[in-house]
């Protein structure tokens, strides 16, 4: 069964076994604006929580993605490379970055839960 | 662009206008401005691209500079900048800059000799926001006895750009689809006194009007009201004057950069170039005659990844330059920037790397504009 948690940097991780998808949330994308660009990492490298990951960049500004928690990255979302509006149009959805094998999985305890991060965002609206 | 700290900001007369429409307002050179309306970024760029955008430039720095007479007036703005000024006919505007002792840039900005008769005498200028201040100390305290620099500060200032601005100001206002490309006038449109240039900073045709404060929302409301009109924010104002290739000041040109540098030679006319009078001359003539040791360029990396401000251009692992300005050109199509290069790797077409996040992405020098600029030329009659 799977179960989304949260980061302050407005990412989420659907957690499903040992394999957390990531992304960043709707709230994310509509701050960044039309997403024009997005870098993604090798499959087969390593993050430590908190590791720039990825890369995302808007007509605006480039923002870094973060990995959320620590682990080996299993799969990359390839079509953003060529459709990077994906995320925009869809972050929860086919918008997603990376899939992330998980190394700590404790490190999901410190993430927030659905209630927590809708508080947060509603502190930032 | 030039974001200012926690100080407070300056609402300009269309602030609650701004609001009204959801803009996400962000503070810029002391200003309380739009940077996007829920169109978005894109959807604004591409609005302006294919009909007409409306900008709140309110925060630049409108100005008279006053003397007894257009020669006399002219002179002493020719003591500060590159530009023609003397030769500039009634109701003509000049693009030019306001040059240092070193011949590095202080400010960018337009010159209108007013068409009226008895506006004889007075010039018009419009500085960027952020440096206005500062111009205007810079310029008073150099003017010789009997002329005076007259900030203007009732007056909010909008432009209206894209292809399909001058058939939408027509309806409003006949006499400016007459209007050629750098030219100005002052009319009265619905009560409200008007002063309309041919000019603007996206590469479209359109129009910068100045009109007074408190007719400022009801005069942006009447522009609005067209289907035509989108409002505008200062994101698509980037990416828009980017892909025209025009300059942003504190970014792409600043006290350090020269005209020669900054690839501005097209507005120094010839007589200046041969007979100086302006600051840093000798910089300048130095430069024409013996190249500048950099020069602006248009740059396109080769990948999809945007090179921001500040990245390093290099050529066989040698730093060659540094992106002033970068980012995503919508109409463009891809990632776009402009930057200083050594004159050896300056010429189109020549292969250069840049460091974006620590890898090396290959780019071109590339001509500008990156979009073909499409402003308004009289037909010759």
């Amino acid at each position: 069964m799977s179960n989304i948690k949260y980061t302050e940097d407005h990412e989420y991780i659907r957690v499903d076994g040992d394999i957390a998808t990531v992304g960043i949330t709707d709230f994310a994308q509509s701050q960044l604006g039309d997403v024009v660009f997005v870098e993604l990492p090798e499959v087969g490298a390593s993050f430590e929580q908190g590791e720039d990951a990825a890369v995302v960049e808007s007509v605006k500004a480039a923002s870094e993605i973060y990995a959320p928690v620590s682990g080996e990255i299993v799969e990359v979302n390839t079509a953003l490379e060529d459709e990077p509006t994906g995320v925009n149009s869809d972050p929860m959805g086919n918008g997603w970055f990376m899939k992330i094998k998980l190394s700590k999985a404790s490190e999901l305890d410190e993430l927030m839960d659905e209630d927590a991060y809708k508080a947060l965002v509603a502190s930032q609206s | 662009m030039t974001t200012s700290d926690s100080s407070p900001t300056v609402r300009t007369p269309l602030y609650n206008l701004h609001v009204e429409l959801g803009a996400k307002m962000v503070p810029f050179a002391g200003y309380d401005m739009p940077v996007s309306y829920p169109l978005g970024v894109l959807g604004e760029h591409n609005h302006t691209r294919e009909k007409a955008g409306l900008f709140d430039v309110s925060h630049m720095g409108q100005a008279y500079l006053t003397g007894p007479d257009h020669d006399t007036c002219a002179a002493a703005l020719e003591a500060l900048v590159p530009g023609a000024v003397l030769t500039l006919g009634k109701g003509r505007i000049r693009y030019t800059q306001l040059l240092n002792s070193d011949g590095g840039i202080i400010d960018d900005l337009m010159v209108t000799r007013l068409v009226d008769d008895e506006d004889d005498g007075r010039l018009f200028l419009v500085v960027n926001a952020g440096c206005k201040h500062g111009d205007y100390a810079h310029i008073a305290a150099h003017l010789p006895a009997g002329i005076h620099l007259e900030p203007i500060e009732d007056r909010a200032l909008v432009a209206l750009q894209g292809p399909g601005a001058a058939e939408m100001f027509a309806t409003i206002c006949p006499e400016a689809s007459e209007m050629g490309f750098m030219t100005a006038i002052r009319t009265d449109i619905n009560g409200v006194d008007c002063w309309i240039s041919r000019c603007g900073y996206t590469g479209e045709d359109g129009y910068e009007i100045s009109v007074p404060e408190p007719q400022a929302e009801e005069f942006a409301r009447l522009l609005l009201a067209h289907e035509a009109v989108e409002a505008i924010g200062l994101g698509a104002r980037d990416s828009l004057r980017l892909e025209s290739g025009l300059c942003l000041y504190g970014h792409d040109i600043d006290t350090t950069t020269s005209p020669v540098e900054a690839d501005l030679m097209f507005s120094i006319a010839k007589r200046r170039r041969e007979e100086g009078g302006f600051p840093g001359y000798g910089r300048v003539r130095s430069e024409i005659e013996n190249g500048p040791k950099r020069i602006r360029v248009g740059i396109v990396p080769q990948t999809r990844a945007p090179a921001r401000e500040g990245t390093e251009i290099q050529s066989n692992g040698e730093t060659v330059g540094v992106i002033t300005s970068g980012g995503f050109g919508p109409t463009y199509g891809g990632p776009i920037a402009m930057g200083y290069v050594s004159p050896e790797f300056s010429s189109p077409g020549c292969e250069v790397d840049l460091i974006v996040r620590g890898k090396t992405m290959p780019a071109k020098i590339a001509a500008m504009p990156f979009v073909e600029q499409r402003y308004y030329r009289k037909p010759k009659v």
